[in-house]
């Protein structure tokens, strides 16, 4: 399986991503924002990091990079597309994912360990995955997902909610929410379920002793359903 | 010319940093503050004589960049 990791300035979370997608069994490649051309993946990653400093808003100017063009056509027909916390807000502002990421709530940066459950099975990245409570880590001060009420409405009929922020027994509920995000929002597909973006590093949860295992459940699971 | 434009909050979005900016001044003794939000204020200077011109290539800039349009309003306010 090819995978594919794309640097903006800024990005950070980049060779995290790149050791875990080696370390389930992707060939990965890295890929600098000022490309135009991606080479053939099974999986393109918009990394975690601070792209543009997050000048103007999250992800603004790393949506507007030549290698956008790319993957959107990548994405429109259907390739895997996954955005994490900065790579998140770069695919709302390249309105592939609906919404934005707003500020946390409490004015805080917030960096701890959380729990999300996994709401919809029926896609690529969760297909078969054997726990439905997943504990990750977030590192973020903006990621309050706000979306219209037109939106919103979109996003339950087409059952779009890939990640919601729960307790450890996956109850979700205020005391749960860590940033302010409607409905417990964590991560989000598109339509088509192709798209992923999520608040959540998995890429962080995979080794026993440093942090977790939880990511590496992911991630095998991942490639398993992509094999 | 010169555009100045600014880009607001949408009323419904909530703004933690006016929040705090509100709770600052309060602290400050300003007491009768009923609410402070903040936005982004731009000064364009684009190479254009024609004055509609000119804004009208502004509002396709807070279009396409300066506002999201999901959160963000945009009013171009000067143009000189």
């Amino acid at each position: 399986m090819n995978s594919s990791i794309i640097i903006f300035p800024g990005s950070n979370c980049d060779r995290d991503m790149d050791v875990a997608l080696k370390k389930f069994g992707f060939k990965n490649k890295m890929i600098w924002h000022n490309d135009t051309e991606l080479p053939k993946s099974d999986l393109v990653v918009l990394p975690g990091g601070f792209s543009y400093g997050d000048y103007l808003r999250c992800g603004s100017m790393a949506s507007k990079s030549k290698i956008i063009e790319s993957i959107i056509k990548f994405a429109k027909s259907g390739g895997l597309l996954m955005g994490v916390c900065n790579g998140f807000q770069i695919l709302t502002e390249t309105e592939l994912l609906p919404g934005a990421l707003l500020p946390n709530k409490y004015s805080k940066f917030i960096c701890k360990n959380v729990f999300v459950k996994i709401n919809n099975t029926e896609n690529n990245y969760f297909k078969n995955i054997k726990k439905n409570i997943l504990e990750l880590h977030i590192a973020h001060n903006e990621g309050n997902f706000f979306c219209s009420s037109d939106q919103m409405k979109n996003i339950n009929d087409n059952n779009q909610i890939a990640l919601t922020y729960c307790n450890k027994d996956g109850e979700t509920d205020d005391n749960s929410n860590p940033n302010g995000a409607i409905n417990n929002i964590a991560g989000l597909f598109n339509k088509q379920k192709n798209i992923l973006g999520m608040m959540p590093h998995p890429e962080r949860m995979i080794d026993t002793y440093l942090s977790g295992d939880d990511g590496s459940i992911f991630f095998q699971n991942l490639i398993t359903n992509l094999k | 010319m010169k555009i100045s434009a600014i880009v607001t909050l949408k009323k419904d979005v909530l703004d933690p940093q006016g929040k705090v900016v509100h709770q600052a001044l309060n602290g400050m003794g300003f007491n009768n503050v009923k609410e402070v939000r903040q936005g982004k204020y731009f000064e364009i200077d684009i190479d254009e004589k024609d004055k509609k011109k000119a804004e009208e290539k502004a509002e396709d800039m807070c279009k396409k960049l300066l506002a999201n349009l999901v959160i963000e309003d945009y009013k171009i306010i000067e143009s000189q």
